[in-house]
């Protein structure tokens, strides 16, 4: 009979045991639902060639997909980070979000170009079939062409060293410069 | 301040451009062929989540993904799917995250079976004890036989 | 200055509350009478001082002093003076404050009104509530002092208030929701007292129910405010959204309404014993989980403080202090020997169970769903949301399940009853309540609709009941006699509560079921038609408020030919935020509202415009209104005000019948 009096003890136990775990979780956090499966096919102009480019695209591998455009201030921010990246020879592709192709060929003619390619998505319908829903997001295609990591905000060389680098590991990078420690 | 800090204060702002103007009514005015297809969208509009708001389905949030979706919503309706296709589409894209309404799966079945069978657990046992109330009642024992009993069940054996 | 005083009075109270917590406990184990008498003293020194850094704040806010932190974030020399001073509670540490306040507030109440009970009962109760007081007093000064500030980079001007909070609804909802959820700290602290002397008897229940009925009272209010405030200031009409906030306040409210119909059979009958104290441990804990849920941020909420997990951490571990250990002291301590009061399967008992049956799964259904997401995040089993859809799909079959047993409840005898008076009472109300569902819902916009006819018969059927048991009771009075005399406050509470509580549920079904809304593009001169009524957009145009500046349109409703209502929905933007705010324009009546909520503007003269129609929305608010005034009635009850009375209160459960 004794025992029965302690159910209740018992549930909360582990219910405090889930709370507690909870503090250290962040709700808010969402991985991609695309993890794990290859890029999503689409057929879109290229930013500044204006030819229609496909998924077939985006070569070589491992490389960086970059969800970006002009009226993002985080965009900025990070610019001169993806332009570091490049140089240290890690591909990027741009995904030129929502956003006005003649504003953006201005950006990079500013500001630098670190990608190999941009996608145009002015109805942000490449987006959509990736699981976009902000600028920036940084994702990484693996040597096979899928999508491994998918990163939320400014990229910068603390998050790239943490999530990113596994990918793109130091030595085997083509060496055009010695590796820059500090972003601009 | 350092470009450090500069991040950090401008990735909060992202945030919260995602994430608030909370209190603004989302009015907008479809053109819909049928009245079925725009209670469809009412349904499911208040049913898809928003992916990057704090709590708020698609149709009361504000956030721009919030608005692509609701596009996509009414053109996918328009163009003839079916409640499940468009589910299907937004899960594949955005996760499970997006349905408040979980679909019914290995995992989910604990929430949906929890409300029947808590009921009906508890629907036992209460009939359970009012069994025992009236036998007791009935007098097949009384209150201190009973309590006769547990005390020599509780007793150590010598 | 003044903050600084504040923060002294604060710390004064905290050590006053230590000593509450240890001296009066402390002398109930030595029998030192002495130590025991300190307890009302204590508990008046720390309301005081509490009470002192509450208004030392206040005339911080209202002072524009903007040196202090809170004020700085909160608060704008331009907001009128009565939000600056809500604006104190608009935020996480000052909203503390309040909850402390509240909670030193119920302290002295049980002081002042328990004179009469027995000394170590009263030293117990208030040691516990001391206990709680050191708690959060601990949790305000550690990790959230609202009178910290921001020296020397004190700003010109304040952030303002958020416009959301700036309204006379949020004024009064987080005060009456707070002496809710505080509140159920006494119904707590009696059962803790009780378990601690190892008397849990029907004179626990007698003490502790006036307590839990009040608190359920103002829990119901609260909730109620804050579900009239989500429907007229959010801007679309809704009026609950099963967010994680909500159902925190929800979830005490649901294990509030199983405890106080437990209490009664425990008063009455003294049976339930350990299920009543149990209850009782719930409805608090619930309630310091809502405070951990809003405040730690582990559950995404429109409505959630700022989240910060190191709060969450202290929280969390003076919940698992409080609630373990109560439930710790309940295993060891609670009577494992069931009553040996006898009773049948057909009687007033086994209705109360059925009701605490079903308010106890819905509160752990709620519970569930609320946490589920945590918990498939916790074993990464995957991002899932739980939302409206989930809830209602469950909860509205608990609430259509418990409803026929309502109004057998107040019917029924103690004890013994038979299925047959039952019957014999019931059945022309329920033949007569029948035939009126089923005329009602035709009558509707589209024909016959099912879940109108089982709302208005499940509602019907519990009002013809409560009407019938009330002319029962007035007709059997002696004749010459002012027959109303007969009615008990506690009887006429709980006929108004349960009255309120079906007309909660007709408004809830009929408005979310003949609802009718629009999205429309409207320019000045453009009419439109909803629900029978003819909307005109007459002209727009611009007022300055103190703070903001509105875009408003001005609509003239009319119906047949006859002018209903001017409405002037607005669309505010602050200047010290910049944020936009809809304020929606509402006719308001006891059958329908009318609801015009602006959305943006389309060209020149043109704005995206949301009209709605409204069924009996106010039922749910009226009816919610009824619950909480009858629970707040019933303490006016003869026979709790023997409390105040030197005179022992029978012990066994031998008070009678029906009051």
């Amino acid at each position: 009979m004794r025992a029965k009096k302690f159910i209740p003890l018992v549930a909360f136990v582990l219910l405090t045991g889930l709370l507690f775990r909870g503090l250290s979780i962040d709700p808010t956090a969402l991985p991609a639902a695309r993890l794990g499966q290859p890029f999503p096919p689409f057929a879109q102009p290229e930013l500044l060639s204006g030819d229609e480019i496909s998924d077939a695209a985006l070569t070589p591998k491992p490389a960086l997909v970059n969800v970006w455009a002009t009226w993002c201030y985080s965009c900025r921010v990070e610019h001169p980070y993806l332009l570091s990246l490049a140089e240290q020879g890690i591909p990027i592709y741009g995904l030129n979000y929502k956003d006005d192709s003649a504003k953006a060929r201005d950006w990079l003619e500013q500001l630098g170009d670190p990608y190999r390619l941009n996608i145009v998505d002015v109805e942000g319908s490449v987006g959509l079939d990736l699981g976009v829903y902000g600028a920036p997001e940084t994702y990484v295609l693996d040597a096979d062409g899928y999508i491994v990591h998918r990163h939320v905000g400014v990229l910068d060389e603390a998050v790239f060293t943490r999530d990113f680098s596994r990918w793109f590991p130091v030595d085997a990078l083509p060496k055009r410069m010695p590796a820059i420690g500090v972003g601009l | 301040m350092s470009r450090f800090e500069t991040v950090l204060i401008l990735s909060a702002l992202w945030c919260l451009l995602a994430a608030s103007s909370g209190a603004r009514a989302v009015v907008e005015t479809y053109e819909f062929s049928s009245q079925d297809l725009e209670a469809r969208y009412h349904l499911l509009s208040q049913e898809l989540r928003c992916p990057k708001c704090q709590n708020q389905n698609i149709a009361d949030s504000n956030a721009p993904i919030a608005r692509d979706l609701r596009v996509v919503l009414f053109e996918q309706l328009e163009a003839g799917a079916t409640d499940d296709e468009i589910l299907a589409f937004m899960v594949a894209r955005y996760g499970e995250f997006v349905r408040y309404r979980p679909g019914v799966d290995r995992q989910t079945l604990l929430l949906w079976a929890s409300p029947g069978l808590l009921l009906v657990l508890g629907a036992a046992g209460l009939i359970r004890h009012f069994r025992q109330r009236r036998d007791r009642t009935l007098g097949l024992l009384t209150d201190a036989e009973q309590d006769q009993i547990e005390q020599l069940l509780r007793e150590p054996r010598a | 200055m003044i903050p600084e005083l504040g923060h002294v009075a604060l710390i004064i109270a905290f050590v006053l509350a230590m000593g509450l917590a240890v001296v009066p406990l402390w002398g109930t184990l030595r029998h030192d009478i002495a130590a025991m008498n300190m307890a009302p003293s204590l508990a008046l020194g720390v309301t005081i001082f509490v009470g002192m850094a509450f208004a030392l704040l206040a005339t911080s806010f209202l002072q524009d002093d903007f040196s202090v932190a809170v004020v700085a974030a909160n608060s704008n020399s331009l907001l009128p003076p009565i939000f600056k001073f809500s604006a104190l509670w608009g935020n996480h540490e000052g909203s503390l404050l309040l909850w402390v306040l509240i909670l030193s507030g119920w302290m002295t109440a049980v002081a002042y009104f328990s004179r009469g009970l027995p000394l170590e009962m009263v030293a117990r109760v208030l040691s516990v509530m001391g206990m709680i007081a050191v708690g959060f007093l601990a949790f305000s000064l550690l990790t959230s002092n609202p009178f910290e500030r921001l020296l020397p980079n004190t700003p010109l001007d304040g952030n303002d208030l958020n416009p959301l909070l700036q309204d006379p609804g949020l004024i009064i909802h987080p005060p009456l929701l707070y002496m809710g959820y505080v509140g159920l700290s006494v119904p707590f602290a009696f059962a803790i007292a009780a378990l601690l002397g190892g008397r849990l008897d029907a004179s626990w229940a007698r003490w502790s129910r006036p307590w839990t009925n009040v608190a359920w009272g103002f829990l119901s209010l609260g909730i109620m405010l804050g579900s009239w405030w989500a429907y007229y200031e959010l801007g679309w009409g809704g009026w609950w959204f099963w967010d994680p906030v909500e159902n925190a306040s929800f979830m005490p409210w649901l294990m509030g309404t199983a405890l106080v119909h437990s209490l009664a059979a425990t008063e009455k009958r003294g049976v339930f014993r350990s299920w009543t104290v149990l209850l009782a441990i719930f409805a608090f804990s619930l309630s310091l989980l809502g405070t951990f849920l809003v405040r730690s941020g582990v559950l995404t909420s429109v409505h959630a403080f700022a989240a910060d997990p190191e709060r969450g951490l202290f929280i969390l571990i003076f919940l698992a202090l409080v609630v373990g250990g109560s439930l710790l002291l309940y295993a060891l301590r609670a009577p494992s020997v069931a009553s040996r009061v006898s009773y049948t399967g057909v009687s007033r008992e086994s209705l109360l169970m059925i009701n605490n049956l079903v308010f106890t799964v819905a509160t752990v259904v709620v519970l569930l769903g609320t946490l589920f997401p945590l918990v498939m995040d916790a074993f990464s089993l995957g991002k899932y949301s739980v939302g409206p859809p989930y809830f209602n799909a469950v909860f509205v079959p608990l609430m259509a399940l418990v409803m026929p047993f309502m109004t057998v409840g107040p019917l029924s005898r103690w004890r013994e009853d038979s299925a047959k008076r039952w019957l014999h009472e019931l059945l022309m109300p329920g033949v007569g309540v029948l035939v009126a569902a089923l005329v009602l819902a035709s009558l509707g916009s589209d024909g016959f609709n099912i879940w109108i006819a089982l709302a208005v018969l499940l509602a019907g059927w519990v009002a013809l009941g409560v009407i019938k048991d009330l002319w029962r009771r007035i007709a059997s009075a002696p004749d010459g006699e002012l027959k109303w005399r007969r009615l008990s406050p506690s009887f006429m509470g709980m006929t108004l509560a349960h009255l309120g509580f079906a007309a909660v549920v007709l408004g809830a079904v009929v408005v979310t079921q003949e609802n009718q809304e629009r999205d429309l593009r409207m320019a000045v001169g453009d009419v439109e038609e909803l629900g029978g009524y003819r909307f005109e957009l007459l002209r727009l145009g611009q007022q300055a408020g103190p703070n903001y500046l509105a875009d408003q349109a001005v609509f003239e409703v009319t119906r047949d030919g006859q002018i209903i209502a001017g409405l002037v929905p607005e669309k505010r933007r602050y200047f010290a935020s910049g944020q936009i705010m809809t304020e929606a324009a509402i006719d308001a009546s006891l059958w329908r509202d009318l609801y015009i909520a602006l959305g943006e503007p389309i060209g020149e003269d043109a704005w995206a415009v949301r009209l709605q129609y409204k069924p009996m929305v106010r039922w749910l608010w009226l009816g919610s209104l009824m619950i909480g005034l009858g629970a707040l009635v019933t303490v006016l009850d003869r026979r709790y005000r023997s409390q105040t009375a030197r005179k022992s209160v029978p012990t066994a459960g031998v008070a009678g019948l029906a009051s």
